[in-house]
């Protein structure tokens, strides 16, 4: 059996999804093929994302996936000085959080309903390729192998994505640019109903806990942990733990839900795309090396891979060269922050409590119009022009 | 309690713990690690960096015993 699509995407997440709603919408048979027998689960995700963007890739906002709405973020320095600022100036993981499984089930729809074809349960092992071109890609399904052809292969296979190095671009990391992460979601708990909040500091090395609520008394309690900083095999389990027996919020707490995984935080990728393949989303290493969120870095340059690859079907070319719209479209869009985040986090990584301390209160007494990491700078550069003599290259 | 640690020869995984969430596929420097849904594998290439031992947010993940 050998199926044939113009497109084929490796991964049903949000940047796959978001790939295929636009390329079948302009006319591309596609088909998204994901490992998992139910898209979205086991949710692997903090859950926190921006209202603001949602809209403008194509995605009405709908409660069904909202599970809970804050007022903004709070940062919580070292020695517990609090910044809070308003959801509509907090960045793009802040204002809702959401059950991520009902959010990825609904993009896929979306991409459904505009004409792709899925397939569950089916693992991607390989590619095909001719003469160095990718050509189509060989699946494992139940029992069954078969390959599909495609004019273009998309990975969206996500942090762990194989596809961009079985097709020969470097997607390898840093362990200084990897972050790993373990997460609960607990019950019967006092989170702060009206922010997601980020709180820095050792208790988690080059990362922070987070605490988003998703109800009165339940909130997604997590920690990111920088690999390079992991002593001990088992320390972001054993980090958060240790982290939630100091919080007397979290006393009577019950966990309903275990999540764990990695994110890169590393300066984007020098390519992502070959002669018949593009990467997008996490795959693409598109994620904020600040926050470590990816949701909305993903949707954005799902939309643009799709709207490419629906011309570059209509022209029968899919070689690297006709890519480069894809390329240029999605830097066009976030490649600037990325770049500037991933050199703000190589020196955020290196400050001291005391330094975080200084920082914090600083931005809670000055306040940030925008919560961004040249305006951060400024406001900190005003007060304790010490304190930012190491980011002068970004100012 | 029957055995739950399965020896790829290469390295060992422990299935109680693993909750395939791919976080050391995506950090292994040579693409040696292989997740199938739920089913990890090691293939030849692994040289035991050690990178996803210490990657595996819950300690899923060891050297087999002896191995340097």
């Amino acid at each position: 059996m050998t199926l044939e699509y113009d497109v084929v995407i490796v991964g049903a997440g949000p940047a796959g999804s978001i790939t295929a709603k636009f390329a079948a919408e302009n006319g591309a048979s596609v088909l998204m093929i994901e490992k998992r027998q139910e898209i979205g689960s086991p949710v692997r995700c903090g859950e926190g994302i921006a209202r603001y963007w949602i809209e403008s890739v194509g995605i009405p906002l709908d409660k069904k996936w909202i599970a809970y709405e804050v007022e903004g973020a709070k940062i919580v320095s070292p020695n517990g000085t609090e910044f809070c600022i308003d959801e509509r100036h907090a960045g793009e993981e802040v204002g809702t959080v959401i059950e991520r499984d009902l959010f990825d089930k609904a993009l896929a729809r979306h991409a459904a309903k505009a004409g792709a074809e899925i397939m569950l349960k089916s693992t991607v092992v390989g590619l095909l390729k001719d003469n160095g071109k990718v050509t189509g890609v060989r699946v494992d399904q139940m029992g069954k192998r078969f390959d599909v052809k495609a004019g273009c292969v998309v990975g969206a296979d996500g942090f762990e994505s194989q596809v961009g190095r079985w097709g020969g671009i470097d997607t390898t990391l840093k362990a200084k640019d990897i972050t790993t992460c373990f997460q609960y979601r607990m019950t019967d708990i006092n989170p702060d109903p009206n922010y997601c909040e980020f709180i820095l500091g050792t208790e988690a090395p080059g990362g922070y806990v987070w605490v988003f609520p998703k109800g009165k008394d339940t909130a997604n309690v997590g920690l990111g942990m920088q690999l390079s900083k992991v002593r001990e095999k088992g320390d972001p389990k054993k980090y958060l733990d240790m982290y939630i027996e100091s919080d007397e919020r979290f006393k009577n707490g019950k966990i309903l839900d275990m999540v764990c995984g990695a994110v890169s935080i590393s300066a984007p990728l020098d390519q992502t795309v070959t002669d018949g393949l593009i990467l997008v989303g996490d795959a693409a290493r598109m994620i904020d090396a600040i926050t470590g969120g990816g949701i909305a870095n993903a949707c954005r340059a799902g939309k643009v891979a799709g709207e490419v690859l629906a011309k570059c079907v209509k022209e029968k070319d899919f070689s690297a060269e006709r890519l480069q719209e894809y390329e240029k479209g999605w830097r066009a869009q976030i490649e600037e922050r990325l770049y500037r985040d991933w050199m703000a986090k190589e020196k955020l990584v290196t400050l001291s409590n005391e330094t975080f301390d200084k920082i914090i209160a600083t931005l809670a007494e000055v306040g940030v119009e925008k919560l961004n990491v040249y305006n951060i700078l400024k406001v900190i550069e005003a007060k304790h022009p010490e304190l930012v003599e190491e980011f002068a290259d970004l100012l | 309690m029957g055995v739950t640690v399965s020896d790829s020869g290469l390295m060992e995984v422990d299935t109680s713990l693993c909750m395939h969430c791919g976080a050391c596929v995506g950090t292994c420097p040579r693409n040696s690690i292989f997740l199938n849904e739920v089913i990890i594998t090691f293939d030849d290439s692994c040289n035991q960096c050690g990178l996803c031992v210490r990657v595996c947010p819950i300690g899923a993940i060891d050297k087999p015993e002896g191995a340097e």
